[in-house]
């Protein structure tokens, strides 16, 4: 009854949807996940990235689609059915059991000897380094070792899939990027599949093989993450990738890629993402470490303030129309003074359907 | 939290539902027999009543002298709630802010008069109004009500005061507020629905409390509950109609009370007596 | 005190041990209690051993020599333990149910109140409800399911059923409190290891549930223990209900033998403070530390 199955070839979600009420928490996701992938899914939260996770760990019913290991259905599995490994925001480590216990708990669920157990929980608290707490209580230990305890538990089981609910979200800056790249490891060394929930662009950028772009209950993108970073599809993906500059503007011409933009009196050039022709209302976005002073023309704002950054200066400064923008300088800038802001064309994005 | 459909969870769910439901239906049954009966001309042998009357409730108010009685219970009940929070609340504030040598022992003395029923002290404490000569009077019962209500009001206060960030009276004291304008300004709109709910609490428990009631009352301090518990026991003497309006009435004001508490409080709290990890 | 020269004033030593103005908020409750229930309490201990006549432990040699007065014990446990027993089997699968409702409020405030209503009308309304025209046996007569009425007043099904009818709620939302303390998310994490619900129950929540259930089982065992008007209105008090708190009752307000009285409450203290050491020395062996899944 239980998947045994660590080699399987690809876990497809098939028009996925979860209502709650009148909600549409999710709306017909498809996605198809390949063996010994790192798949993450990110987006800010209420997009539905946590409920397609709890939907593949079968912790909540679908309301439609369905979820396919191989040609095998498993939406209508029950949790402990699915034989996945799960690590969960708060760790949910059982708090009356020692870490030895924790680790072995889904062992021995699954009816194992105790010798075996033994073994493998061992082998286990080796990979994620805790050999010398496995008979401490979780409540003993620090925060990135009861996150590797909730690892080792997960893993131990030798899951087909390995699903990570924000695991990072409860640690210190400094131990978040330590047990990022310890992840990393863990998965390279076992092969295993994973799916990864955040909302922090970096970790998903830094984590994954691909990267599912969630935001209001549907993907909206799916990609490597140096195609998702540098040619996001859509606007609001964009715009989670550090595009934070977002001008609106009417396409003035479209030549193989490469579009003018009339931004006010003056003019932009950018790479076109998406349906974009001549005469179209549309945004213009770039990052602002990508915007810096020209003086070979671009767009005209007043300066509002500027942030000394160690090496360069981060300024602040308003268009005439009342967008904000925020630039890179290297002499820092007095506020009130006029700028004009230019930047590379192949690092400025055009989407269509501005409202301009 | 686990979607779970197999019809053995089912049926145990069935099962769970049946019991509770089984219980609901004999408690609302059991207080539609009282009402029922209270508003009866006759009732022997039917299902329902021969006719249908209110006199009982005059009968009752008559012959059970309930605007006294009434009178007698609000003022014991409000001396209560105004005293238990007079002395609790700035009990419960010196506890949620200092650590001093014994503090767990006056925790304890704060415990017990919950864990302890108040038959078992309200004998020995009943003895000792009755040797000081309160007992009998509007005081002592208000005095011996007070001992499980003065602790309620404390715990009940300790966890929400210490929610309230000591930064913000710092703050207050840096701009200025002597200690009198920090209670006022300051602490007591903070502190209010707190002690709103623990008081409410402590009036619902009060109008309900028999045990130390009956023990330290005398002819003129009965409270409702109590005359209810004296009319129950001299059944026979007067009509079962007229018990029922009584008890009828008694169930009004105290369920008047619940309703008003329930918009502040959590049901379970008005079970909690300090049982706390 | 200020013999010693060049020392921290005492009011400066007082307030670094958290000792000030502010601490002595704590004094007119402190001294209150110990006015009217520590002294009371100490005063009846002592008052126990002068009895009216005989020596200093008359009282207790007379108590546990009458069978009339030690029996109270046996009939008072021989309801209570029951009772506490039967109340706690029903409510926890009945809080585990109720747990998982988005809506518990309704269920809960209906529960609430025969606690609010308190034991002198339920027994008011068991009086009516169960007699032997009253509405539970004409239901049952008209069902088929009995041929005459059952007696279920002035005898110890009586205090039973009023017992349960306000222990129940109490018991189960006290547990239902306790339960919700518990992070939902171990028992998800129990199941993503394949845990299915009973090894969930058996493995993760009853455990984490237990020094909870300890605790409830003891308040209301105490609150059990000291029944007193339904074992008068709804049982025969002077017979198979005849509690301790009866024989408390009739030693100091139908004899006014306060003396006795005292040593009655002495003894029914002791009883229920024996079997919640009882239970607390057990639950201080079970894991007791904060049951949520770990940081956060």
């Amino acid at each position: 009854m239980t998947i045994h199955a660590a080699n399987f070839h690809e876990l497809r979600l098939d028009r996925l949807s979860r209502d709650f009420g009148t909600h549409n928490a999710l709306k017909d996701v498809s996605l198809t996940i390949k063996k010994g992938e790192f798949i993450a899914l990110l987006g800010p939260s209420g997009c539905g990235k946590s409920t397609t996770l709890n939907l593949i760990a079968g912790l909540l019913p679908a309301t439609g689609g369905g979820i396919w290991l191989d040609d095998k259905r498993i939406d209508p599995l029950r949790p402990e059915e699915r034989g996945f490994g799960m690590v969960f925001q708060n760790y949910a480590l059982f708090p009356h059991m020692n870490v030895r216990r924790n680790i072995g708990f889904g062992l021995k669920m699954r009816g194992l000897p105790k010798a075996e157990i033994d073994k493998r929980v061992d082998e286990a608290a080796a990979l994620v380094r805790l050999q010398s707490q496995v008979d401490k209580l979780p409540g003993q230990l620090s925060g990135g070792q009861q996150q590797r305890v909730a690892i080792a538990r997960a893993i131990v089981v030798e899951p087909p899939l390995v699903l990570m609910d924000e695991p990072l979200s409860n640690l210190d800056a400094k131990l978040r990027l330590e047990m990022r790249a310890e992840i990393r490891r863990i998965h390279n060394t076992l092969g295993a599949t994973t799916i990864y929930v955040t909302h922090d662009q970096e970790e998903a950028l830094s984590l994954a093989d691909r990267i599912v772009v969630m935001r209001d209950g549907e993907v909206r993108q799916v990609g490597v993450p140096e195609d998702l970073f540098s040619r996001p599809d859509h606007l609001d993906v964009a715009e989670f990738m550090g595009f934070r500059n977002v001008v609106a503007g009417r396409v003035t011409s479209v030549d193989g890629g490469v579009a003018q933009v009339a931004v006010g009196s003056a003019s932009v050039t950018g790479r076109v993402r998406g349906a974009v022709t001549a005469g179209v209302a549309c945004h213009v976005a770039i990052r602002p470490e990508d915007l810096n002073p020209s003086s070979e023309g671009g767009l005209k704002a007043t300066i509002i303030s500027t942030e000394f950054r160690g090496r360069e200066f981060v300024g602040f400064a308003r268009m005439q129309d009342g967008t904000d923008l925020s630039f890179l300088a290297h002499t820092k800038l007095e506020p009130g003074t006029s700028v004009t802001l230019g930047a590379d064309p192949d690092r400025v994005l055009v989407f269509g359907g501005g409202a301009a | 939290m686990v979607a779970d459909t197999r019809l053995s969870t089912k049926l145990w769910a069935a099962a769970n539902w049946a019991v509770i439901g089984f219980f609901l239906l004999n408690l609302l049954a059991m207080i539609a027999t009282v009402v029922t009966s209270s508003f009866a001309t006759r009732w022997l042998g039917t299902w329902f009543p021969a006719g249908w009357t209110t006199r009982w409730y005059s009968a009752a108010w008559a012959e059970f002298q309930l605007d006294e009685v009434l009178s007698v219970t609000f003022q014991i009940v409000f001396l209560v709630v105004l005293l238990s929070g007079l002395i609790g609340v700035p009990a419960a504030y010196a506890l949620a802010r200092r650590e001093f040598p014994g503090k767990r022992l006056v925790m304890l003395l704060f415990l017990l008069p919950l864990l302890v029923p108040p038959i078992t002290f309200g004998i020995p404490l009943a003895t000792v109004l009755y040797r000081t000569g309160l007992a009998g009077s509007m005081s002592g019962v208000v005095l011996a009500n007070l001992v499980p209500t003065v602790p309620f009001v404390i715990l009940v206060m300790i966890p929400f005061i210490e929610q309230i960030d000591t930064k913000i009276e710092a703050a207050a004291r840096v701009f200025g507020a002597n200690t009198f304008k920090l209670f006022v300004h300051v602490l007591l709109p903070l502190l209010m629905p707190g002690i709103l709910a623990s008081l409410l609490l402590v009036l619902v428990r009060t109008i309900a409390m028999f045990e130390l009631t009956f023990l330290t009352a005398g002819p003129t301090s009965q409270t409702l509950v109590v005359a209810l518990y004296y009319a129950v026991f001299a059944a026979g003497v007067r009509a079962v109609q007229s018990i029922d309006a009584m008890a009828v009435v008694y169930m009004v004001t105290t369920l008047i009370w619940l309703v008003i508490a329930l918009r502040f409080v959590n049901p379970t709290q008005i079970v909690g007596r300090g049982g706390r990890r | 005190m200020s013999a010693v020269p060049d020392t921290i004033p005492l009011k400066q030593r007082l307030a670094a041990r958290g000792v000030d103005g502010l601490t002595l908020l704590v004094l007119p409750a402190v001294l209150f209690l110990l006015a009217l229930f520590v002294y009371p309490f100490l005063y009846g201990l002592v008052l126990s051993f002068n009895p009216k006549n005989g020596g200093a432990l008359a009282n207790y040699i007379k108590f546990f020599s009458d069978s009339f007065l030690y029996g109270t014990i046996a009939t008072t446990l021989w309801l209570a333990l029951p009772v506490t027993f039967l109340t706690l089997l029903f409510a926890v699968p009945i809080a585990f149910r109720v747990r998982l409702l988005q809506h518990q409020r309704l269920l809960t405030t209906l529960l609430v109140i025969p606690i609010t209503l308190g034991t002198v009308l339920v027994a008011q309304g068991l009086l009516n409800y169960l007699g032997p025209q009253g509405w539970f046996n004409r239901t049952l007569l008209t069902l088929g399911l009995i041929s005459t009425p059952i007696k279920l007043l002035h005898n110890y099904w009586g205090v039973v059923i009023s017992l349960v009818i306000t222990g129940f709620p109490f018991t189960f939302l006290l547990t239902l409190s306790y339960l919700s303390g518990i992070d939902p998310a171990l028992e998800r994490a129990a199941a993503t290891l394949g845990a299915g619900p009973w090894q969930r129950f058996k493995t993760i929540m009853f455990p984490l549930l237990l020094p909870g259930l300890a605790i409830t089982f003891c308040l209301s065992f105490v609150q059990a223990f000291s029944v007193f008007p339904s074992a008068v209105l709804l049982g025969a008090p002077a017979g198979p209900t005849r509690v301790i708190s009866i024989a408390a009752y009739q030693a100091a307000f139908e004899e006014y033998d306060y003396s006795m009285a005292s040593a009655v409450a002495m003894i029914m203290g002791v009883v229920q403070l024996g079997i919640v050491v009882l239970v607390l020395s057990a639950r201080g062996l079970l894991y007791r530390g904060p049951a949520g899944g770990g940081k956060g």
